[in-house]
């Protein structure tokens, strides 16, 4: 079990890194060739700093286009945010102090976690329109997450398992260095989904976390009068022509 | 009206928001003309659809993600959350469920997933991925002039995703493997071969602006102006050839010339550049929309004008505002004062601002006025030096104008603006159920305001928008003549005569 996880573990993040990394260049690399910032759009660098920091953590967008949504994805986030923060005390030595921080909200993060996927996986059969757009690795997706995030809730909460040790292997892994897991199968299931989730993410929609600040319609400066836009195959085809 | 042979939409309370169930394939069958070689092959794409064009999409498609961010991302980060669904207008008027934009954007996305995706070509029923088809094509084809560009999308997507680029692209690939819309493509050819989207020759345009001058001496007793190729003017004006054409459009055009004579600025129209419309965006085309768009310089630099401005349109106007100086700039040869280009709004609420013109309300007695938002100026490009002046501007200026002013919901307005249905190359005749269908949203706002407020009169800021209401209209059993131009109404309350 320690090996087989020891193993999947480093693939995993080696393929969430390397496919991220990838396609984070990808994304920069391709030129935008047109203003198309959806305006009203700031006119400064700063102004759309603050445009996708609104998106980011307030989703300003989905605030105005469908409340009850907004509710449900906040919850979720919110609690993912917390739970995720938390998680570092298994890789660090010394626990920092935003983990402390967070420490009295672990538990109500975690519900909050699930509960907001249980919403939003009963709105995608509820509502008419969302089931049309859905697709079975929505699905799919939403079910690994929540399998996820109760596996650990049932660790925390029920079947409780050797931190301690968990901690061992993750610091041990991180200087290369085999430290026994605990062999317990919850938190097997547990890892073994997560590891999912690290190797699905760059090659699925989890690409909207990275993605949003690559979105033209949100983080172009509205300046097309003021400053000439000329993306390079533009440029060359402005040579030839 | 005559019965039309499709329902018309019933119209509730826009406060309710009403959201239709959905009624699959409603619009299957809706679709524009097909463009025939002859309106293909003189903008250089093929005649028809060729053997091996399936690969051939697949090539253009791959290019396409190369060159246009907003295609590669907006491709990947859908998380198909639903946020858009019923913000599309052709959706709340049709309820078919492929015009509800992500619906729309996954007829794309399905191909590109197949193709271009891990996912997709491992494992295609999992995540929705669909090889290049006939049926496909047709779908595209059909959906992807569903879709009027306006962007209303892309206000409420959590990532901004706008599912116009994706028409955008869509309409290229077509166009390039020889599945071309007639109506976009037959009028691009007539801006390069007459200079105009109406096909407009120069005489009868002289012809027209002679008469139109006479029109306001009669009316006026004072000698306005519409001149046309005067070389060293200051001002060359960029108008949709609609203006020269027909009402209300034509009443813009005087309100136009109207302000420039009180304002005491010489200016000049073009043979040329005689037309503001730019048909390059709808088909998705960048090399089309910049010769489209070099015309403008050309005939700006044969003129020797300092300023560039542009009459009421709105696509004119997001492809003037966003795109001018990257497809046709720089514009170092024009005065440094001013920006390039101008809007006519700008123009004239400036001088309002300055008292540089008078307004009389009383010229306008009787009318209560709302004003329709038009999307591709709400939503892409702007007026002034503020964001939101595109809001702002319109309304000071219709305000100074008329002696009454009522909005419409705020849910309908500004940003959140419905477009008319007729926009991004869908105004034509055979699509006439969908524009009919797709203003209903607009509709439905506009009839609040006349019952509840005693609206008389909308008015536009497009020749799209004002060509599409006078032919919808009465179907909601309004009269036609209830759109007017912004510009009719300064028209009508000008004080002319004295400019000191
Ligand atoms: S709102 Fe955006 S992310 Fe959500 S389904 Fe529509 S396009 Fe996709
Ligand atoms: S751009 Fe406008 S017409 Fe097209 S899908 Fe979006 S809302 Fe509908
Ligand atoms: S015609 Fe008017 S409302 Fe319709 S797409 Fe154009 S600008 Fe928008």
């Amino acid at each position: 079990m320690t090996i087989f996880f020891a193993v999947l573990f480093s693939v995993s993040t080696l393929v969430l890194v390397a496919g991220l990394g990838l396609k984070i260049a990808q994304y920069a690399r391709t030129p935008a060739p047109l203003k198309i910032p959806t305006t009203p759009a700031p006119l400064t660098r700063p102004g759309v700093a603050l445009r996708l920091g609104r998106e980011a953590l307030l989703f300003e967008s989905l605030f105005r286009g469908n409340k009850p949504l907004w509710l449900f994805a906040m919850i979720f986030h919110l609690g993912l945010a917390v739970v995720l923060i938390r998680h570092a005390r298994y890789f660090e030595a010394h626990v920092g102090p935003l983990v402390a921080l967070v420490q009295p909200l672990a538990m109500p993060a975690g519900l909050a976690m699930v509960a907001g996927l249980a919403l939003l996986l009963a709105r995608r059969f509820l509502i008419e329109r969302v089931r049309y757009v859905t697709g079975p690795s929505d699905l799919l997706m939403l079910a690994l997450l929540l399998a996820i995030g109760v596996s650990g809730l049932a660790m925390k909460g029920m079947v409780h398992t050797d931190i301690v040790a968990v901690k061992a292997f993750f610091t041990g892994l991180m200087g290369f260095e085999l430290r026994p897991l605990p062999a317990d199968p919850l938190l097997g299931l547990h890892l073994l989904l997560v590891c999912g989730l690290m190797i699905v993410f760059p090659f699925s929609k989890l690409l909207h976390a990275p993605g949003l600040f690559f979105s033209p319609t949100r983080n172009q400066t509205d300046t097309p009068r003021e400053m000439r836009h000329l993306a390079p195959w533009a440029a060359k085809l402005e040579e030839k022509g | 009206m005559a019965a039309a042979p499709f329902d018309i939409p019933a119209l509730g309370d826009p406060a309710e928001h009403p959201v239709p169930a959905l009624k699959p394939a409603a619009m299957a069958e809706s679709k524009p003309y097909l463009a025939a070689a002859a309106h293909q092959e003189p903008l250089g794409f093929p005649g028809e659809l060729e053997e091996g064009w399936e690969k051939h999409a697949i090539a253009l498609m791959g290019d396409k993600l190369s060159k246009f961010r907003s295609l590669q991302v907006f491709m990947d980060i859908c998380v198909k959350c639903g946020a858009c669904t019923d913000k599309c207008h052709y959706f709340l008027g049709t309820g078919d469920p492929k015009n509800m934009p992500v619906a729309r954007a996954d007829l794309f996305r399905s191909v590109y997933r197949r193709y271009f995706t891990t996912a997709g070509k491992l494992t295609p029923g999992l995540v929705g991925a669909r090889d290049m088809t006939r049926d496909v094509l047709d779908e595209w084809y059909n959906y992807f002039h569903q879709c009027s560009q306006c962007r209303r999308c892309s206000v409420f997507c959590p990532y901004g995703i706008d599912t116009a680029e994706i028409s955008m692209a869509a309409r290229d690939i077509m166009d390039s493997i020889g599945q071309g819309q007639k109506y976009c493509n037959e009028i691009i050819g007539k801006v390069h071969k007459i200079g105009n989207n109406l096909g407009l020759p120069a005489p009868a345009l002289l012809d027209t602006l002679e008469g139109l001058e006479e029109d306001i001496l009669d009316e006026t007793g004072v000698p306005v102006k519409l001149p046309i190729d005067v070389a060293g003017a200051e001002v060359l004006l960029v108008t949709p050839s609609a203006d020269f054409f027909a009402e209300p459009h034509v009443l813009g055009l005087i309100g136009y010339a109207k302000v420039f004579h009180a304002a005491g600025v010489s200016w000049t129209l073009s043979t040329k550049a005689s037309e503001a419309g730019n048909f390059g965006m709808f088909i998705g085309n960048y090399e089309q929309m910049q010769k489209i768009s070099m015309r403008i310089r050309e005939a700006a630099q044969e003129l020797g004008v300092k300023r560039i401005i542009f009459g009421e349109c709105g696509h004119a106007w997001r492809v003037a505002y966003s795109f001018l100086n990257t497809l046709a700039g720089p514009w170092d040869f024009l005065d440094p004062r001013y920006p390039v280009p101008q809007h006519i709004l700008e123009f004239t609420s400036d001088l309002i601002r300055r008292k540089g013109i008078k307004l009389d309300k009383s010229g306008n007695e009787g009318m209560v006025l709302t004003v329709h938002d038009s999307c591709n100026v709400a939503r892409g490009a702007r007026m002034g030096d503020r964001p939101g002046g595109q809001f702002t501007i319109p309304r000071e200026v219709i305000i100074a104008s008329v002696p009454k002013f009522v909005d419409m919901h705020p849910d309908t307005i500004c940003d959140k603006t419905y477009c008319c249905g007729g926009g991004g190359g869908l105004l034509t005749d055979e699509l006439i159920e969908l524009r009919v269908k797709g203003a209903s949203p607009r509709m439905e706002a506009l009839k609040d305001v006349v019952d509840k407020q005693g609206v008389t009169h909308m008015a536009a800021m497009c020749a799209i928008c004002k060509a599409q209401f006078t032919k919808i209209l009465p179907y909601y059993d309004f009269d036609r003549e209830m759109v007017v131009s912004v510009h009719q109404l300064v028209s009508n309350a000008i004080l002319l005569g004295d400019n000191d």
